[in-house]
């Protein structure tokens, strides 16, 4: 969704012709068609649950215990009577918070770095792409771990840990881009005429990349969607009463709610696969569409 | 040969000690004090007495001399003590976790291996027939779902529903110690575990092969009348495997990220386990040590990886 919104103005303004090639090449993938199927109803879902169902995401109907899916609780409810659906439909809306925020702010890291190495001359260069090397070496969970350690639970430091987890690997996809972009001529030409490193960042290097941006940001929703609910599945991530998909899943590393009540955890499982896959596919699609040469096959 | 090996060697071993540092300064900048990790919680210290203590350990010192004092220590085998365990090292609480999660990451590669490399080459060379679609569907899933979901929906239907395994732990309690019982426990997390890397080696392995499939010296191999099955067994898969390697050493340290969350749903006493319960009560001191230790082994795969790979490819040996 904020991949698309984020197509729509500039390709409003002069630059038209091929931002609107890639995006007609994009509404015509079918996947990516059955992505935003899936994902457009899910966000006008989570966006605007509390206007029409009528249970809250921490009301507890002591009445209500460990039900079954039924007409009035259509997910069933939790081991307190709190509405499956409701807190089904909450977590959605701060797992996808929590993966737009991260991905806003790493996306922000990720091209600085790249672009300072890719402008900074040589010693900037490899002491940023050696960090970046470093930051790759642990897996990322261990790395998630690690962070998460440091800054606690909760929404704030979720994203933060996400978000710190996420930069290296488009910072270097900006700085191959960047690297190439620096020897064009018209990036010459600015350099001879004096242009600051902000100008050539921003009028020149940001434009230029805001393909590599925009299919990161798609992917990297849909990873960070996974990784917040790894994370609040171990219980270190998004703390009760607060939901998310993740801590609704750690529900069901209790025996018995994972035997006698799988509505409580196979809801929000089913939620995440099927947002995650669906935003793959739209990344996936925008990806093939912002590629010039996939209309010659 | 040698130079490259020792090349390989020497950029690990830095990587390694850069990761240290990264690690230390993390956790440095965490909440609460350091001194924590070397006082007994059970004994109760006056004020004085921790100033003292802080001023033996350099806990006073600026914090590169802080780095190079737990360096020090680290390398003689000492990381100090366990803040929620009283009196328990560190060291040997790693150590006596590494052979579990050994096991189950062994384990789950191999069965990923097997049935990757197997089911590549049936896709491949019966390619777009329907086991070929339906593979590639499952496959396509294999690699979406998380695996602390697949770790809950095995645990569900096949331990729960089915009863076929054990729901946890890696040995019956109380029983007497028996290689059976152990596999009972492993065979089901390992298999689960196996999905996601299956997946994605039957996804590089279908790849590789059709294109090697399409070179010229296995159209020579037909026409020299070599029968079918050991074009594509002998000529094609051996060097279709190339790629393969790369990504199944690449696949390891993803693997020690699966490995964590199937280890919590089984209740699996490997490193995974360890580092989570460490991280839930902030036992500053475990996380670094199991962290290095886990960094180690990622880096180690890597270089083995990397020789693996020299050692079948020479064109690599040579760049």
């Amino acid at each position: 969704m904020m991949a698309v919104a984020a197509i729509d103005p500039p390709a409003a303004r002069s630059t038209k012709g091929p931002l609107r090639r890639a995006l007609d090449r994009f509404i015509e993938n079918r996947a990516a068609r059955a992505g935003l199927f899936i994902v457009i109803p899910v966000l006008v879902a989570v966006m605007t649950y509390h206007w029409w169902w009528p249970y809250a995401p921490n009301a507890i109907d002591l009445k209500a215990m460990n039900k079954g899916p039924s007409a009035t609780h259509w997910l069933g409810s939790d081991g307190v009577g709190r509405d499956v659906f409701a807190r089904l439909l909450q977590g959605g809306r701060i797992s996808l918070l929590v993966a737009v925020s991260s991905v806003a702010i790493s996306i922000v890291i990720g091209f600085l770095v790249g672009a300072i190495a890719s402008f900074g001359g040589r010693v900037v260069d490899a002491t940023a792409m050696r960090l970046v090397d470093l930051a790759m070496t642990l897996p990322p969970v261990i790395f998630l771990l690690v962070l998460a350690s440091i800054a606690g639970t909760g929404i704030a430091p979720t994203i933060l840990v996400i978000s710190l987890l996420s930069w290296p690997i488009l910072s270097r996809m900006v700085r191959a881009r960047l690297l190439e972009l620096r020897e064009r001529d018209f990036v010459v030409a600015a350099r001879g005429m004096g242009a600051g490193l902000s100008h050539l960042l921003f009028r020149h290097g940001l434009p230029n990349c805001i393909d590599i941006l925009v299919v990161y940001a798609t992917l990297q929703i849909a990873n960070a969607i996974l990784l917040e609910a790894g994370l609040s599945f171990l219980g270190l991530g998004i703390a009760p009463p607060e939901a998310s998909w993740g801590n609704m899943l750690n529900l069901a590393r209790s025996t018995v709610v994972l035997e006698q009540y799988p509505w409580q955890w196979m809801f929000p499982g089913a939620a995440l696969v099927f947002t995650v896959l669906a935003i793959n596919f739209i990344g996936d699609g925008l990806r093939d569409a912002f590629d010039p040469r996939s209309d010659l096959n | 040969m040698l130079s490259f090996v020792v090349r390989r060697c020497a950029t690990g071993l830095l990587m390694l000690v850069a990761l240290s540092l990264l690690i230390f300064i993390l956790l440095r900048l965490a909440p609460g004090d350091p001194i924590d990790a070397y006082i007994n919680p059970s004994v109760p210290m006056s004020v004085s007495d921790l100033e003292t203590l802080r001023d033996r350990l350099g806990l006073d010192q600026p914090l590169p001399l802080q780095y190079f004092g737990w360096l020090h220590a680290a390398l003689s085998g000492d990381f100090g003590y366990s803040i929620q365990r009283s009196g328990v090292r560190v060291l040997p609480l790693v150590m006596e976790r590494i052979g579990p999660t050994a096991l189950l990451m062994g384990m789950g590669l191999a069965i990923a291996i097997v049935v990757g490399v197997a089911a590549g080459i049936y896709s491949a060379v019966r390619r777009n027939a329907w086991p070929d679609i339906a593979m590639s569907v499952l496959s396509f899933i294999g690699i979406s779902s998380p695996a602390f979901l697949t770790a809950l929906l095995g645990l569900y239907f096949f331990s729960v529903l089915l009863r076929w395994a054990p729901s946890g732990g890696m040995q019956t309690a109380g029983a007497p110690f028996s290689v059976t019982d152990v596999l009972a426990h492993l065979i089901l997390p390992a298999c689960l575990l196996s999905i996601g890397h299956a997946a994605l080696i039957m996804r590089y392995m279908r790849a590789s092969l059709l294109e090697v499939l399409n070179q010229d010296y296995v159209r020579t191999a037909r026409a020299k009348g070599v029968p079918e099955f050991w074009v594509v067994i002998k000529h094609a898969t051996r060097n279709a495997l190339l790629p393969v390697i790369t990504l199944i050493g690449s696949t390891v340290g993803i693997a020690i990220g699966g490995a964590i969350f199937l280890e919590s749903v089984f209740n699996w006493p490997g490193m995974g386990l360890l580092l989570v319960n460490a991280v839930g009560t902030r036992d500053y001191p475990v996380i670094m040590g199991a962290t290095l230790v886990i960094g180690a082994c990622v880096i180690l795969v890597n270089i083995l990886t990397d020789l693996a790979y020299a050692f079948v490819d020479p064109r690599i040996r040579v760049a």
